[in-house]
């Protein structure tokens, strides 16, 4: 009936891991407690959870990434504390433990941190800067949605049931066959990888289509915005890599559910397959991340330095380069798996290559700011924290990718900081440059910057604390994922990076702050123009927030600062005679039911429960063929309300004038 | 019906059936992506036998070439649905629907006695690592035909109940690409799984 699932599956074991099962409840519990006394369960599920508006997806998303930031911050906290005291000792975590806290750091940072963060940011911004309505496929992008939640809570859900996998983020077999690892934790990584993979992949053609077929008249391709270039290439690379990922974990469940060989040690499996076939999408995966937080770097400094972006036309060939060499490099992961010299100095080479247009758009954004009237908004600090810090990791890459350099550091604590040092600037600093960049215009209200500047302060001071021990660390050979040690020369670095980690810490609580400071203060702090920044594209000249259509009027544009060159030509703000009615998506509860049941039927394959994968299984499949039936999932708004909400913008932009 | 004349309505319907095209060329070109993966993990597992069963002992040519006969003939006739799609005719349609899906299911047929027969013989997927990647490229693009059955079902039922309005007519549209698609797939696993297996 139940499958493995039995009592034994509750964390009853060991008071850490009930500690961290009774958490996860608590937080639920809460919420829904939350939820149930502000009577706000109607207006979640109606305005929310069935919509199928980008803006709103994408603030979802955005909520999904910070939950599991928290979350995977934690299993940074832990392992940090663990190291710092684990000199000839078992410190606090017993192995096993330690060794899934790694993993679902690793998995929960890359899958449902940094995706959700950055789909959220490209869903809220992308279709207002290309002067849209909504996305090409809003349905589909709200399932997209539904199914990285549904990946993000099988592994919160590891949590209190069963185990989380011990095989690290990247769950190379053999380890990660059954044969070592016989329970559950690999399985729980494996689902929640295909089932989030799929929504990535939806994602990834949604906004191809979005970005090819639905920009504005005049919006030529050289005229779109960093950004979109930046989104558009990034698209490109997760339809075309997530497939890899869902080879690579599905020929692993087959493996383990069925007792195939494709990656055993007898019976002719090859287990080197795996990994190449993990990092034919795990390195374009690295510019998926990092692409669009490129783009975000470019508009931020753009706007804070009030100059035209320096070089668009290089920074635009720049990422295509990226892209297409992006499919070139993976080998350099596993320089000493066993290729001959010349295929190691093949993608060593490439490596080296690949850092180029990168440093080429190290230029663009220093030559943007050279000479401009750089405003410290905290975007800005971002950004120029990032230059700083993403240049000392890019070396350190260029470094790894010498094989022989490699074979001396490969697996040791410098490759750790050397990733942490490329994605922690490169990506996060990105997407919360764009977060507090684009909170307003998502909600209508400032987002307070002294709090967002002490969060920058503490992010980036604690983050050279905590990884730049780690590159002496990994000198000295330190291998990574060490759960106990024996070498005290090694601890006072230890003890410095767990210092790194309490700082960020701070910047983390000084984020909580920013939010509720922000949202205490909406009132007196209102963007009633919608263009906080003097902005230069196409999302400042709606309002904040948005309305439902975006733009009453579909904008023309004429230039590559589409909207900064309305605003000098003084047709900015100009009325249109008339409204048109205008089309809009109904909202639809299929996107959370699949979510729901994708993550029924994930939990249902972990612990065997055939009955209820068939059935969860054909209830999503009916979902799709229900919804895939209905040929009217639009309404009409009348010219009318539009005017109604239209009129209500105009007195808001002349209250202020 | 000219362009001038259409309604802005109508044309941001077009639009729309236009955009789900290309997303469906991309989500194709996404699912070609795990074929080749497939075929490149099938190729570097044939020695994997593990001194079990070869290609040479399993494959039965005769097999591999009706099912082959049987895919392209159903993508033939799918292209006359197409046809008659275009001519409006709902009768036709219906009719060159259900002869490419008896086709299919007798494909889908051949290949689940193929693989019951292997696995009779002891020459299951667990067998051996070259079994595992026969079983799963063969396989998955078995689940594919099975999956494109189901939608000739579904699309048949519409086109039976709604006529061939446009929604329709753009499902089948795509659901023609898929079917094609299909046989651009087997023709590669006809000539890297079953030719070379016994040549």
């Amino acid at each position: 009936m139940f499958g493995k699932l039995t009592i034994e599956a509750l964390p009853f074991y060991s008071p850490i891991a009930a500690g961290g099962a009774l958490v996860t409840v608590g937080g639920a519990l809460l919420v829904a407690i939350v939820l149930t006394w502000l009577k706000a369960w109607k207006y979640l599920w109606t305005d929310w959870l069935t919509s199928v508006d980008h803006k709103r997806i994408g603030i979802m998303y955005v909520v999904l990434a910070l939950i599991m930031l928290l979350r995977g911050f934690v299993d940074a906290l832990m392992m940090r504390a663990q190291q710092a005291m684990a000199l000839n000792s078992g410190g606090y975590l017993p192995p096993e433990h330690f060794d899934q806290i790694f993993s679902s750091h690793g998995t929960i940072m890359i899958f449902f941190m940094a995706m959700p963060f950055m789909t959220g940011l490209m869903n809220v911004i992308v279709p207002l800067q290309i002067g849209t309505r909504d996305v090409a496929f809003p349905w589909l992008n709200a399932v997209s949605l539904w199914l990285s939640a549904a990946g993000a809570a099988l592994v919160m859900v590891s949590l209190v049931i069963g185990k989380f996998s011990t095989a690290g983020w990247t769950g190379y077999p053999p380890y990660s066959g059954i044969e070592y690892n016989p329970g559950v934790g690999v399985d729980y990584w494996i689902w929640a990888i295909l089932i989030s993979g799929v929504g990535s992949t939806m994602s990834g053609i949604n906004f191809i289509v979005t970005i090819l077929k639905r920009r504005a008249p005049g919006m030529t391709l050289m005229r779109m915005t960093p950004f979109v270039w930046t989104a558009l290439v990034a698209s490109v690379l997760m339809a075309f890599a997530f497939p890899a990922i869902t080879v690579a974990c599905g020929l692993l469940a087959l493996d383990r559910l069925a007792g195939m060989h494709f990656f055993t040690n007898a019976h002719g499996g090859n287990m080197m397959n795996y990994v190449n076939l993990f990092w034919i999408w795990g390195h374009p995966e690295v510019y998926i991340l990092i692409l669009p937080a490129f783009g975000i770097f470019s508009e931020v400094v753009s706007t804070f330095s009030r100059k035209r972006l320096f070089g668009y036309e290089s920074l635009v060939y720049a990422t295509a380069a990226i892209g297409i060499l992006s499919f070139t490099v993976w080998l350099h992961h596993f320089f000493t798996m066993g290729s001959s010299a010349n295929v190691n100095a093949f993608f060593g080479v490439m490596t080296m290559i690949i850092a180029v247009p990168t440093g080429v758009k190290v230029f663009n954004w220093l030559l943007t700011m050279y000479r401009g009237r750089i405003e410290f908004h905290p975007s800005m600090m971002w950004s120029i924290g990032f230059i700083v810090t993403f240049v000392i990791g890019g070396m350190t890459g260029v470094l790894l990718a010498i094989p022989p350099a490699d074979f001396l550091m490969h697996n040791t604590t410098f490759l750790v900081a050397h990733f942490h040092n490329m994605i922690i600037p490169g990506v996060l600093f990105g997407y919360l440059a764009g977060y507090m960049y684009w909170f307003p215009k998502a909600f209508g209200f400032a987002f307070n910057r002294g709090w967002g500047i002490g969060a920058f302060w503490c992010w980036i001071i604690g983050f050279y604390l905590a990884f730049m021990p780690l590159y002496l660390l990994g000198l000295k050979g330190m291998p990574r994922r060490m759960e106990t040690y024996n070498d005290p020369t090694w601890q006072p670095y230890l003890l410095v990076a767990a210092s790194g980690a309490l700082v960020v810490l701070c910047g983390i609580g000084c984020m909580v702050m920013q939010l509720y400071v922000s949202v205490r203060d909406r009132a007196k702090t209102r963007d009633l123009t919608g263009d906080p920044f003097n902005g230069r594209t196409l999302e400042w000249s709606t309002s904040s927030p948005p309305p439902p259509y975006n733009f009453a009027v579909i904008p023309t544009v004429a230039d590559r600062e589409a909207f900064l060159e309305m605003k000098e030509k003084g047709i900015a703000y100009r009325r249109p005679a008339a409204y048109e009615p205008i089309r809009i998506p109904s909202n639809t509860p299929i996107g959370v039911i699949l979510g729901a049941f994708g993550f029924v039927l994930g939990f249902a394959m972990v612990w065997h429960i055939w009955w209820l994968v068939l059935a969860s299984g054909f209830v999503m499949f009916a979902a799709v063929i229900v919804r895939s039936s209905n040929d009217d999932q639009e309404f009409t708004m009348s010219a009318s309300e539009v005017k109604a909400i239209e009129d209500q913008r105009y007195r808001q932009l002349g209250s202020r004038s | 019906m000219s362009v001038a004349h259409m309604s802005a309505h109508e044309r941001e319907e077009i639009e729309t059936h236009e955009q789900r095209a290309l997303g469906f060329w991309l989500y194709l070109m996404g699912d070609a992506v795990i074929f080749a993966l497939l075929f490149a993990t099938y190729a570097i597992m044939i020695p994997g036998t593990a001194g079990g069963p070869t290609g040479k002992e399993l494959f039965e040519l005769d097999n591999a070439a009706i099912e082959t006969a049987l895919l392209l003939v159903s993508s033939m006739t799918f292209g006359f649905a197409s046809l008659q799609v275009k001519a409006g005719n709902r009768g036709a349609v219906l009719a060159w629907l259900a002869i490419t899906f008896l086709l299919g299911a007798g494909f889908v047929f051949l290949e689940v006695r193929e693989f019951a027969g292997m696995i009779a013989k002891g020459a299951g997927p667990d067998r051996s690592g070259f079994l595992s990647a026969f079983f799963t490229l063969v396989g998955t693009h078995g689940v594919h035909v099975t999956m494109g059955l189901i939608w000739i079902v579904v699309l048949g039922a519409q086109v039976a109940l709604k006529g061939l309005t446009l929604p329709v007519a753009s499902r089948l549209y795509r659901l023609g690409l898929f079917w094609h698609f299909l046989d651009i797939a087997w023709v590669g696993i006809f000539s890297i799984v079953y030719l070379p297996g016994l040549l």
